[in-house]
């Protein structure tokens, strides 16, 4: 590995510690922001010499501080002084520091920074940005691409985002039980969001998103912050199986494999078998969530050999708890894949009908919808609901997929004629 | 004489890897291991997942207390370890459990699954 490489690395996997730490310290996402930059380029500038600190994240909020407190004594030149409620925690010395680090602060600093990040008056697609750029360190032209918006209007997101942050407050009080399981709902939704923002890219622009590792990253994190929470575990397991399948996902020439046709030899087993531990550890709890039951549904999927022997009785019970939990018409759509396989095309078509307006603007919908008529034999019926899924298609490679169908229908229409 | 090589490392830097990285080390770390495993001086090589998939198995004052997450005190020293194969976490926790009744020490065991493992060579 390149110098240049590992201090990279280093600073990345010390970013959320230092960041929530410089957080705590300022008590302003910009000024910690600016903090921990000035921390990284000293970091760029002394460790190819003096060699690698012991404990990269002490070092970077001891150095991004003080840095940090220069700034504002600069500005305090030109203008009136901060009131001392700015700046906490001053009267801390090096030694008090590595104390720190070691005890409780490490979590509730990255817990803050995370939750502030999922703040309420955010919409989902802010509360991602803001946390792939503050905790995650990702660019603003790597986020923007992801989200097919200009660098422009997405520095303009984030920018209005950290205003609305700033304008509500940061939360500095500890959260009493119920609070803290309030937001840990709310970190545990946004991670799953970033997760699904890279999943769904598709092959082409994949190469180009980090979301799906850097969720994954963060799901292990608010594991270790939280060990004993069985949705945190049930979210990481749901992603850990999701991503063990993105070489198998798609074909050499970017166009989507599904499930039943994927290579299962090219999903990646280590990600499988770290998945269903961490599915057993939550299963001991017996306090069943969202993410542990579509957990037990993908890993349903990734313990069938072929797809022949999956399990889809199973599915089809874990999809009603699943609504019953979570009433939604997407869990009712995922749940008919599961009834077309054990009572056909029929009873899955009847399932998913009344969704028809529902979910009208939903690609996966009519994509099934065109899927279950062609079975059935309505082609023409098929056809409309293909033209449909293909208008609605986000990525080249969707609507490729649905253009498969239509050149299969199309073939089985002509050899119904004859 | 036979020797316990254990590897030590900041996790959180470990998980922030790139999958082709991870590749690379592995592939690197197996190189050393084959020219020792050729020379018939290697035995079995494991590396760990990572600790959130652990649990801990601790005596308590009437029952055994199981634990998410690893062990993470630093008072105790690491003193040994088992290789186990079995199909679920509760027969690797009652093996721990069983471990723990018959050791007259309080120690702890923690239960961590093997992300990776080559048994080696017969060695003496």
């Amino acid at each position: 590995m390149t110098e240049l490489a590992w201090i990279d690395l280093a600073l990345t996997s010390a970013r959320p510690q230092a960041m929530g730490a410089l957080l705590r310290y300022f008590r302003n996402l910009d000024l910690a922001e600016e903090a921990f930059q000035e921390a990284c380029l000293r970091a760029l500038k002394t460790w190819p010499d003096k060699g690698p600190p012991r404990d990269p994240a002490a070092w970077l909020i001891f150095v991004g501080r003080n840095s940090g407190i220069d700034q504002v004594r600069k500005r305090a030149k030109h203008q009136p002084l901060p009131p001392e409620e700015v700046l906490s925690d001053l009267e801390d010395t090096e030694s008090d520091l590595v104390d720190r680090l070691d005890g409780a602060h490490y979590r509730d600093d990255i817990l803050r920074l995370l939750f502030v990040c999922c703040h309420p008056d955010l919409p989902a697609t802010q509360q991602i940005a803001l946390a792939l750029r503050i905790v995650s360190g990702l660019s603003v032209r790597q986020i923007a691409k992801a989200f097919l918006v200009s660098e422009a209007a997405m520095e303009q997101r984030i920018t209005r985002a950290k205003a609305k942050v700033a304008a509500a407050g940061i939360p500095f009080e500890t959260p009493d039980a119920v609070a803290r399981a309030e937001r840990l709902g709310v970190v545990a939704a946004m991670i799953y969001l970033v997760f699904n923002e890279g999943y769904s890219a598709g092959m082409p622009e994949k190469a180009d998103t980090p979301f799906c590792a850097e969720a994954i990253r963060l799901a292990r994190l608010l594991l270790k912050l939280f060990p004993s929470e069985p949705e945190i575990m049930g979210l990481t397991a749901l992603i850990l199986i999701q991503h063990s399948r993105l070489d198998a996902r798609f074909d050499k020439d970017g166009q989507i494999v599904l499930l039943e046709d994927q290579d299962r030899t090219l999903w990646d087993r280590a990600l499988i078998d770290e998945a269903l531990v961490l599915i057993d550890k939550a299963i001991r709890h017996r306090t069943p969530g969202a993410f542990q039951i579509q957990a037990a549904i993908a890993a349903l999927h990734a313990r069938a050999a072929t797809a022949a022997e999956t399990d889809w009785l199973q599915i089809d019970l874990l999809y009603q708890t699943l609504e019953r939990l979570q009433p939604s018409p997407v869990v009712r759509l995922n749940r008919a894949v599961a009834v077309s396989k054990r009572e056909g095309p029929e009873a899955a078509l009847a399932l998913i009908e009344p969704l028809a307006e529902k979910l009208n603007g939903y690609f996966y919908f009519h994509g099934l919808r065109g899927g279950l008529l062609k079975q059935l034999g309505r082609y023409r019926e098929a056809h409309e609901a293909f033209d449909r899924a293909i208008a609605l298609a986000t990525t080249s490679a969707e609507a490729a997929h649905i253009r498969q169908h239509l050149d299969s229908l199309q073939r089985e229409m002509a050899s119904a004629e004859k | 004489m036979l020797y316990a090589v254990l590897c030590y490392d900041d996790e959180n830097e470990v998980n922030a890897w790139s999958k082709d990285l991870d590749d690379r080390v592995m592939a690197d770390l197996g190189a050393v291991n084959q020219r020792y495993a050729e020379a018939g001086k290697l035995g079995p090589v494991a590396r760990l997942m990572p600790t959130t998939a652990a649990v801990t198995v601790r005596k308590g004052a009437t029952d055994d207390i199981i634990m998410d997450g690893p062990f993470a005190e630093t008072k105790e020293q690491f003193l040994g370890f088992f290789v186990l194969d079995v199909e679920t976490l509760e027969e690797a926790i009652t093996f721990a459990r069983e471990l723990s009744a018959v050791n007259p020490a309080n120690g702890t065991y923690e239960v961590r699954p093997l992300q990776f493992f080559n048994p080696g060579v017969p060695i003496t």
